[in-house]
């Protein structure tokens, strides 16, 4: 008999495997969890260390004889004759002047090719706001090249075969001189704060995708918020339960999951097809996101609603209060934060919104920065979406700087959101 | 007077009206006692106001319907006989410059005398419609202030009829759900149903070859205009299936490691850092996957002999994978905590370890949840467009190959939209199509994925 272990000889026999596996596989979760964690580390600093660069530009120091000739004939002083002269041809003079070798035509070409196109309206600028400095010259840091920029910033490699390179040899032995003579240098990056999008990088900014978001968020907000809420308010307050609330219910329940592609085609169809509303609009674009975040605001707003303890409605009602009287003075101030979180929520979700905006035209290339909800405009996702396309490395660090400034206003609106909550939550 | 300033004047005049009659209902007050009046005063002023906006608006609105069909009744039928006879878009075209010379906008071509001499039609004409409506709006809006204004005294029960308004206003801002679920269904019915119409429902749901570029010139080469939308059920169902491969088992195990072995601290900070990627734009991860993922991956694959396309399936799964991990693990999460304790302490006492309890008891009790927040992750990647915009390829492969670069539902819609389109040819329906059959395989997933979950919470309350 001795030969059929007891049972707690087959326990101690078996307890080091079992030891082993619970080890592994809480090392397993552990591990899940870093995977998660692991790769939003890696992601934001993948982000800040392609973005930072973009925060700065290269700018080459030229000295510019700010020519009568040129800028103003006939000495007329008047604004609008010195807005239409040829100030490039000024930054060209300056880039000649310091390479006084090179004179054949292509060679000069590639020499210009140094500075941006950019540089004669920066001229331009400074000759409208200082008038006086006509005839004399002075000396300027203009907007460089991208391919320059890349260069100087080392995103681009000088010993990659000539042929690979956008830049050639010869204008790599300009750079050099340039940069012992100390005229190139890092400055702020003014355009990518201030300016729309452009064909080219270094001019090339995230304002006017601002502003259009902006007005995208306005009009889902004015529309979304008081829709949401008051749906809330029926659903919760004064609806009796029946067949009708039951099927408004499902519906926004489901609404909250239809993939926001299809949002984009309803937007499409109906509002730009069938309404005939202009293409590219923020108002079009605000729509379509109001229709995506109206049910996040119902159902947050109907969460703070039941969270106001029936003490408050009762109290009211027994005050002689009717019920419009109770739901409007006393639930509704009470539930009103937790609406508020809400809404920030929906909103910050609106506002890294792209796959429906792409549908309604929205990824126009946009220059100026729009003026009212009916212009075309872009916005701040699909502004990154359209850098992410683009070939020249120039705009991969502005990709990044743009995502960067992107979730910065998540972040902003998410911390809001989270503040309301924790300055206004109330423990009944 | 412009529609926007006559509203604005409208508004105006309600406010007047609200004032009015709070005085009236005041001074009426005042006269009869406070016992004997049922509502506030600011009650009768409201329903004063009211009575001036709600049919001012609606007849403006009416107006502003029907103006533009009538102003092109009578301006068309003035034009002489030999510009009347044209065919209908032609005549569109003439009523299009005719309207652009009042505004001042470019017309299409030098305009002849008729032309000119309707635009002056028009100009008067509009001009006449516009001081009619002013006058019919403001007259309307007066009158009814006037009879609102003589039923405010003391006994009226101004509040009843107020807070019904208001009431009515609330059931129609929950309409708007309604309508917009039908709205959804029926404008992209509508566009499928006109594309099922040309191309057979049969060869869009089972035929193997997808190529949308439909010929202009019937001559033109390399352009069949084919649309079996297999490949691209089939790219979706392998990104998805990739997406799940990282998402599942990497949210359900931190779920598990969060909810049963993770400190109070650790699930403080860790369980918001990680619902952090949930809030992540889609568009950054697209960036993400078509910029550092695609090549580390094409990388890899070289130093393996592998050939791996720069657009794979696998770079654009992974990637969705990552941002589908925080709906699976809070989902799990919620459920996990759901399981009562008792499960637990009674599994210990048997002597079973923690993970041996997690995986024959807790687990189990917790599947039907489980299962649901797999559902609704999976119809999030179906779903999802931007990251495979940018990072899936856009030639439609039939493969199961992840190294391969396939396409996807989401993909074909964007590219087919994008840009100007006319909408009447096969190319720009078939989107409404795939938006068709997305939309419902969507719209069955929640369902039964909200099913699942709630049948499931029902079990321990």
């Amino acid at each position: 008999m001795s030969s059929t272990p007891g049972v707690k000889e087959l326990v101690a026999r078996g307890i080091g495997r079992r030891y082993r596996n619970e080890r592994l596989f809480k090392a397993a979760g552990l591990g899940a969890l870093m995977i998660g964690l692991g790769f939003l580390a890696f992601f934001f600093y993948t982000l800040v260390a392609n973005g930072y660069t973009a925060l700065q530009q290269t700018r080459i120091l030229l000295d510019v004889k700010l020519d009568l000739a040129v800028i103003d004939p006939d000495n007329t002083r008047d604004p609008a004759v010195r807005a239409t002269a040829d100030y490039q041809r000024l930054v060209r003079d300056a880039m000649s002047a310091l390479f006084p070798d090179v004179k054949a035509r292509a060679e000069l070409r590639d020499l210009f090719a140094l500075v941006s196109p950019g540089a004669g309206l920066e001229l331009k600028e400074y000759v409208a706001s200082n008038p006086g400095a006509v005839g004399s010259t002075i000396s300027v840091w203009l907007v460089a090249d991208d391919d320059i920029d890349v260069l100087v910033k080392g995103h681009v490699s000088r010993d990659v075969p000539e042929a690979d390179r956008r830049i050639d040899d010869r204008q790599l032995a300009w750079l050099d001189k340039l940069e012992q003579e100390q005229r190139i240098g890092l400055r702020f990056n003014r355009y990518f704060f201030t300016a729309g999008d452009s064909r080219d990088p270094e001019l090339a900014g995230i304002w006017s995708a601002t502003i259009g978001s902006f007005y995208m968020l306005l009009v889902t907000l004015l529309l979304s918020f008081p829709l949401g809420v008051a749906t809330a308010i029926y659903l919760e307050e004064f609806a009796r339960r029946n067949r009708w609330t039951d099927l408004i219910e499902v519906n926004i329940n489901n609404l909250a999951a239809v993939p926001s592609i299809v949002f984009g085609l309803l937007g499409l169809a109906l509002f730009i097809n069938a309404f005939g509303l202009p293409r590219s609009a923020p108002l079009v674009g605000g729509l379509v996101l109001s229709l995506m975040t109206l049910p996040v605001i119902i159902i947050a707003s109907r969460a703070a609603l039941t969270a106001v303890p029936p003490s408050i409605r009762e109290a009211a009602l027994g005050l002689g209060a009717s019920k419009m009287q109770m739901v409007m003075h006393h639930v509704l101030p009470l539930a009103m934060p937790g609406m508020l979180t809400g809404t920030i929520i929906g909103m910050a979700r609106a506002l890294g919104e792209s796959a429906p905006l792409l549908m309604i035209g929205m990824v126009a290339f946009i220059v100026d920065v729009p003026d009212s909800p009916l212009d075309p405009s872009t916005a701040l996702p699909v502004q990154v979406y359209l850098w992410a396309d683009s070939p020249e490395r120039a705009f991969v660090e502005r990709t990044s700087a743009a995502i960067i400034v992107l979730l910065l206003f998540l972040l902003v609106m998410n911390a809001t959101a989270i503040l309301l909550r924790k300055r206004f939550e109330r423990r009944y | 007077m412009a529609p926007s300033t006559l509203l604005i004047l409208v508004v105006g005049l309600a406010v007047l009206a609200y004032y009015v009659g709070r005085q009236r209902a005041i001074a009426g007050a005042l006269a009869a006692g406070p016992r004997m009046t049922h509502s506030l005063p600011g009650y009768h002023g409201g329903y004063v106001a009211l009575w001036c906006v709600i049919p001012a608006v609606v007849l403006l609105t009416l107006w502003q319907t029907f103006e533009p069909i009538w102003l092109r009744d009578a301006v068309l039928s003035a034009l002489p006989e030999t510009l009347r006879a044209l065919p209908k878009e032609q005549l569109g075209l003439v009523y299009n410059d005719i309207r652009n010379l009042v505004e001042g906008n470019i017309v299409s071509s030098s305009p002849g005398a008729d032309i000119l001499a309707a635009a002056d039609q028009y100009a008067m004409l509009r001009q006449l419609s516009r001081n009619l409506s002013t006058g019919a709006v403001l007259v309307l809006g007066l009158a009814c202030i006037a009879w609102a204004f003589y039923r405010v005294r003391p006994s009226f029960r101004a509040r009843n009829r107020v807070e019904r308004a208001i009431e009515y206003l609330l059931i129609a801002a929950s309409l708007v759900a309604i309508l917009t679920t039908i709205g959804i269904f029926l404008s992209v019915l509508f566009e499928a149903l006109r594309f099922f119409r040309q191309v057979s429902p049969l060869e869009f749901l089972f035929g193997l070859s997808w190529s949308p570029q439909t010929a202009i010139r019937a001559d033109q080469v390399g352009s069949s205009g084919a649309f079996g939308a297999v490949p691209l059920f089939a790219g979706t169902l392998l990104i998805s299936g990739i997406a799940m491969l990282v998402a599942v088992p990497v949210g359900l195990m931190s779920a598990i490691y969060l909810s049963e072995y993770a400190s109070p601290r650790l699930r403080n900070y860790a369980k918001p850092m990680l619902e952090i990627l949930a809030g992540i734009p889609t568009v950054v991860y697209g960036y993400f996957a078509a910029l550092t993922v695609g090549p580390i991956l094409r990388g890899l694959g070289e130093s393996f002999g592998l050939d791996v396309a720069s657009e794979s399936a696998l770079g654009a799964g992974l990637v969705m994978g990552i941002m589908i991990i925080p709906f699976v693990s809070s989902l799990s999460d919620d459920v996990i905590n759901a399981v009562p304790q008792a499960l637990r302490d009674g599994s210990y006492g048997l002597g079973a370890t923690r993970s041996e309890t997690i995986r024959n008891v807790v687990f189990p009790a917790a599947l039907p949840g489980i299962v649901g927040a797999v559902l609704l992750a999976v119809s999030r990647a179906i779903g999802e467009t931007m990251i495979v915009v940018m990072a899936a390829g856009l030639a439609a492969n039939l493969t199961a190959n992840p190294f391969e670069a396939v396409t996807t539902v989401t993909v074909q819609i964007v590219t087919l939209l994008i840009g100007d389109q006319e909408f009447d040819s096969p190319k720009t329906l078939a989107a409404f199509a795939l938006g068709l059959v997305l939309f419902l395989v969507t719209l069955v997933l929640n369902v039964i994925a909200l099913r699942v979950v709630r049948r499931y919470r029902e079990q321990y309350e």
